[in-house]
């Protein structure tokens, strides 16, 4: 199976791995898929003012996998959380020109966005109370 | 390294150049139909077959006559599973094999179940992946036809106990199968001092052509006998009919020929080779372990779970070595190798896993580059895994719950 030269992009040359704070107030943590799946990513942001000002990941999962969440992250920073919100996992199959059989990597990509950003609505509805 | 490595051997073997050379002439010179009764074409061909069928047949101890030629063992295993019953249904329904066997084993005998209403019970594993003799023993039963267990397992090279199998069959009167696609030619096989009745074999696993196997089929104490699954001119003593491929049959006998004269010195050079990489490999990373039985496995083979790193992800890191992986990234069920979870892995260690298959052709150069890159690589998607820096930070896996979709 030949991967695309994005796919290997990523890969060879992942974007913003590493991890942030994850008890800061403003830090979002989403962590989705299972081991028994073969993909596990966790994808962080941080979150000023309503903009997300970095955002790190790490994958357990093969080329497609690393691929979608390091292009998450590259895509997150710079964005409002409402901008965030709008990225769709099919955004990530056509810029990484994903095979039919990958599609389930952007899908999880797509979900770990989500919950990065709802833990930092969590968060931030906890701190109202 | 200019060209790719190849460390695939148990996925399929380069056609030996001493093999390639005696097939050439069976292509243009030598072209007879073996069948053809009446003309020196046919004579020629006829007695090259011949040959290539002693050559299999001492390999193992069987007498020529007892070697039929299938298309490879895919075949020759649907032909002693399917062909078997057939013959003998009116002797018994229920079948005994194991979990871990090669698909064809596993999907004929899940084909007789459906569509044939035969009983087959798949017997789990050990962690080493061996039967437990004493649960297959209690497994057979007054109506017990066959028992088929595979000689070398082809993800794990585990060996299994063939000749214990062969005397518990023996004292009920119970056929005994075994798929020796990956034991052929790499460790000593005697039907004799086995009790197989049937032993299938493949030609492309032993450094001879693809498109080629055989079958054992026992003649004396038991006579076994099969209903053909390829029906036609009644080749193969009616077992199994079509026009013979001399030449590939040609390829098949050389090359088994080659591997028994080498097998001696083939063994301990690979084996120093496997034992190199894996203590290697061991020693530079941790959480790294080694899958099946460590003493009853093929020489050459090693199958190996680099937890936390995923398979696919890991052959990425090495794009000019050929390996391959537990992992089933790919398959729409997005679950892992059956042999490996069959031995108790966890998904992750399943998912984890690389099989390095070591072969005639291996050099020392080749396995230290596959160790230097190996490490790296997995090196390298550890620093990118978060269940890794799950693991370092105390956090027991086991105890997380994972968000499914």
């Amino acid at each position: 199976m030949a991967y695309s030269d994005k796919v290997l992009d990523h890969y060879n040359n992942p974007r913003n791995v590493g991890s942030l704070d994850k008890d800061a107030n403003n830090v979002g943590t989403g962590i989705v898929g299972a081991p028994e799946c073969g993909d596990v990513m966790k994808l962080q942001i941080q979150v000023e003012e309503d903009r997300i000002v970095d955002a790190k990941f790490k994958t357990y999962g093969c080329g497609s996998a690393i691929a979608s969440s390091s292009l998450a992250t590259e895509w997150l920073k710079g964005k409002t959380v409402d901008e965030a919100l709008e990225i769709k996992n099919t955004d990530i199959v056509d810029e990484l020109q994903l095979p039919p059989v990958k599609i389930h990597c952007s899908v999880l990509a797509e979900d770990a966005i989500r919950a990065a950003l709802q833990d930092v609505k969590d968060k931030a509805d906890k701190e109202k109370e | 390294m200019s060209k790719a490595v190849y460390m695939d051997y148990l996925a399929t073997t380069p056609v030996d150049p001493r093999v390639m050379e005696a097939m050439v002439p069976f292509f243009t010179s030598i072209y007879g139909n073996a069948a053809s009764r009446n003309h020196q074409f046919g004579w020629e061909a006829e007695e090259a077959v011949e040959n290539a069928r002693k050559s299999i047949a001492d390999a193992i101890g069987a007498k020529p006559s007892e070697i039929i030629f299938t298309s490879g063992a895919t075949e020759s295993n649907n032909l002693s599973l399917a062909g078997l019953w057939e013959m003998y249904k009116e002797k018994g329904n229920h079948i005994v094999t194991l979990v871990t066997e090669h698909k064809c084993v596993l999907d004929t005998s899940e084909y007789l179940q459906r569509e044939k209403g035969v009983d087959v019970t798949f017997l789990p594993v050990k962690e080493d992946g061996l039967v437990d003799l004493k649960e297959l023993e209690a497994a057979l039963r007054d109506d017990t036809l066959l028992v088929s267990v595979m000689f070398a397992n082809n993800e794990i090279g585990v060996l299994q106990p063939i000749s214990e199998i062969g005397k518990l069959c023996k004292e009920r009167g119970i056929f005994f199968h075994t798929d020796a696609a990956q034991a052929l030619g790499k460790v000593p096989i005697n039907v004799e001092d086995l009790g197989v009745d049937l032993l299938s074999m493949s030609g492309h696993k032993v450094y001879g052509p693809k498109g080629i196997g055989a079958l054992y089929v026992r003649k004396r104490k038991p006579r076994v006998k099969l209903k053909p699954i390829i029906h036609g001119g009644g080749h193969e003593r009616g077992m199994r009919s079509g026009t013979l491929n001399v030449p590939a049959i040609v390829g098949f006998g050389k090359a088994v020929e080659i591997a028994i004269d080498e097998m001696e010195a083939e063994t301990k050079r690979a084996s120093k080779l496997r034992d190199r990489l894996e203590q290697a490999l061991l020693k530079e990373l941790d959480y790294t372990q080694v899958n099946g039985n460590l003493e009853h496995r093929l020489p050459g083979l090693s199958n190996i779970s680099f937890n936390y790193v995923e398979g696919e992800g890991l052959m990425m890191a090495i794009p000019d070595i050929a390996v391959s992986s537990g992992s089933a990234c790919t398959s729409a069920s997005l679950e892992p190798s059956y042999v490996l979870k069959a031995l108790g892995l966890s998904d992750e260690l399943a998912h984890s896993s690389i099989r390095f298959g070591i072969g005639r052709f291996t050099t020392v150069k080749e396995v230290d580059y596959v160790v230097q890159s190996m490490v790296k690589g997995v090196q390298k998607l550890r620093e990118l895994s978060p269940l890794y820096e799950m693991v370092l930070d105390g956090v027991d896996l086991s105890t997380v719950t994972w968000q499914h979709h």
